[in-house]
């Protein structure tokens, strides 16, 4: 099977079983992707297939031959940290960390379909062109993204401040 | 998970004749049977991936909407004809599950996911007739919060999770098929069926029918739509109480209603009772509140789901008054 992964052409053998989340993370090392409940539930494993946020352990590997991935590791490094990442540590958008991983990696989708006016359950007015970026847009849709150290509000605080900017 | 084959379909009559093998399955986005093969509840030796079939939304011939059957929920949602003629199917959409869902979710699988009771997916531990017919319902003594009032049978009372096919009951949606006899269609309404004494089969389909696409008809001229869903909480969860409406009123009146409620019944439930009540009678809070006693008669509570019956009467009649303009 090939793929590209964080922009680099990656070929894989494994099982037909095989999710994307085990794939990435027991075949290709890449264990920045987290599971966490591994049915759907909690959004540890979220990555984007070309740009969109999917939970890598409901989808199988084979589903996604040929398409681009992107994990946190292709987001930014130790060395190089994005300014979301950033965000995240100067607003205290985690405490243990093991949901950040997939909560930063739906935040880069979320600002995506946000920009392309994509409306939420909670949009007053669906035909309205853009949907204003109101603190409770962002809680709705990042729900599917759980916390267990309950960090949320320092989650959208940091998403806020890295993402509002360029938004308004 | 058992070990098993698999193909991808780049057009539907070759999704069919893949799957012509006994056993073979379609795979949507995969984000209800890839749950359910893991938990072994369901097994296929053979996976025919449907997702990458069409996933058009085309006006149709008489001026409603054709949306293929690999359109993904947020597709269909963010359609911008969707949202300003169906708005109640682009609410229902958007009131389930999370982003990363709605996106690899498609139409048809949507349509296809079972129900979510927790007796079902508990293979190991627990009797389920819908798992394994005779076996028994430990919903009926147990956790059964989330399970029906309407058109249940002692041997399952599970609902029909699915928002999108509340608002696609309500809309009178018909769902396109393909199978090896060729093609037919179904109003949604009719898709899926009531548990009685076979519960293992949640739809009207049989093996090897492939979901092309659903047809949605104009909406009666002047017609309003809305949905509204009660969980447990505000987000990310599924439905205690859901109700899709269309509604056009014309002089106070009710020129036209078509009332779905979720979260009831084994299948999306079409109040057909409650729309023969008011169908031309006063569009009144009062006339929505009998309407719904009309419906809710046969209502038949579990020990731990009563609370269900007031709710949805209170949640219906406050979406048609909304849609009434009787209430903000
Ligand atoms: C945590 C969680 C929360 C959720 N919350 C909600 C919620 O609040 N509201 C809600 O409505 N849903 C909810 N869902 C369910 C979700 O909407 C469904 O899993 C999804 O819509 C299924 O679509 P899919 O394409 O992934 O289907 P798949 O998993 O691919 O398939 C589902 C079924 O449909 C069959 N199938 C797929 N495509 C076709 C076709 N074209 N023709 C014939 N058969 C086909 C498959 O064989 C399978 O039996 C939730 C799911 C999860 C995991
Ligand atoms: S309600 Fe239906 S699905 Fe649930 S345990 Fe009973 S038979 Fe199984
Ligand atoms: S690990 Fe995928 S959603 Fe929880
Ligand atoms: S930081 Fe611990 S789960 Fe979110």
């Amino acid at each position: 099977m090939q793929f590209t992964i964080n922009d680099r052409p990656v070929e894989a053998a494994c099982d037909l079983r095989t999710s994307l989340l085990d794939l990435l993370r027991d075949h290709l090392g890449l264990t920045g992707t987290k599971k966490g409940c591994n049915q759907g539930a909690c959004g540890a494993c979220t990555v984007l297939v070309d740009g969109e946020r999917i939970n890598s352990c409901l989808a199988l590997a084979v589903q996604y031959q040929g398409r681009s991935i992107t994990t946190i590791e292709g987001i930014g490094d130790i060395g190089a940290l994005a300014p979301l990442q950033h965000a995240f540590i100067d607003h205290d958008g985690f405490q243990c960390g093991y949901c950040t991983p997939g909560q930063i990696c739906s935040a880069v989708g979320m600002v995506a379909e946000l920009r392309r006016g994509l409306p939420s359950h909670v949009t007053p007015d669906l035909g309205a062109a853009s949907p204003a970026w109101t603190r409770e847009e962002l809680q709705e849709r990042m729900s599917g993204n759980l916390c267990r150290c309950g960090a949320h509000n320092g989650i959208l605080d940091a998403i806020e401040a890295a993402c509002l900017e360029d938004a308004r | 998970m058992n070990p098993f084959g698999y193909d991808r379909a780049t057009n539907a009559p070759e999704a069919v004749s893949m799957a012509g093998a006994a056993g073979a399955r379609y795979l949507g986005g995969g984000t209800n049977l890839v749950d359910l093969m893991r938990e072994t509840v369901e097994r296929s030796d053979r996976l025919v991936d449907v997702s990458g079939l069409s996933a058009n939304i085309r006006e149709d011939e008489d001026g409603g909407l054709f949306i293929a059957a690999a359109a993904r929920n947020t597709a269909v949602a963010e359609d911008q004809r969707v949202r300003t003629r169906y708005p109640v199917l682009s609410r229902a959409i958007l009131a389930g599950a999370s982003a990363q869902i709605r996106n690899m979710a498609t139409t048809g699988g949507n349509l296809l996911q079972r129900t979510r009771c927790a007796y079902f997916y508990d293979n190991e531990g627990s009797r389920c007739n819908k798992r394994n017919p005779g076996e028994g319902c430990d919903a009926l003594g147990g956790f059964n919060r989330y399970h029906a009032i309407l058109g249940a049978s002692d041997q399952c009372v599970a609902t029909h999770p699915s928002d999108m096919a509340v608002a696609l009951a309500a809309l009178d949606a018909v769902v396109h098929l393909r199978g090896p006899a060729g093609e037919r269609s179904v109003k949604l309404a009719d898709l899926h069926r009531l548990p009685g004494d076979r519960p293992d089969l949640d739809t009207v389909l049989s093996p090897g029918d492939l979901i092309t696409g659903v047809g949605l008809p104009p909406l009666p001229d002047g017609a309003r739509s809305a949905y509204r869903k009660v969980r447990d909480r505000s987000s990310y969860a599924f439905a205690l109480v859901s109700v899709a409406a269309v509604l056009s009123v014309k002089d106070g009146r009710v020129d036209e209603v078509r009332l779905a409620l979720g979260g009831v019944a084994h299948k999306p439930w079409r109040a057909g009772k409650a729309e023969a009540a008011l169908r031309g009678g006063p569009a009144t809070s009062e006339a929505f509140a009998r309407a719904m006693d009309t419906e809710l008669a046969e209502a038949r509570p579990l020990s731990g789901n009563a609370f269900k019956i007031d709710l949805a009467r209170r949640t219906a009649v406050a979406v048609l008054e909304n849609l009434a303009g009787n209430r903000t």
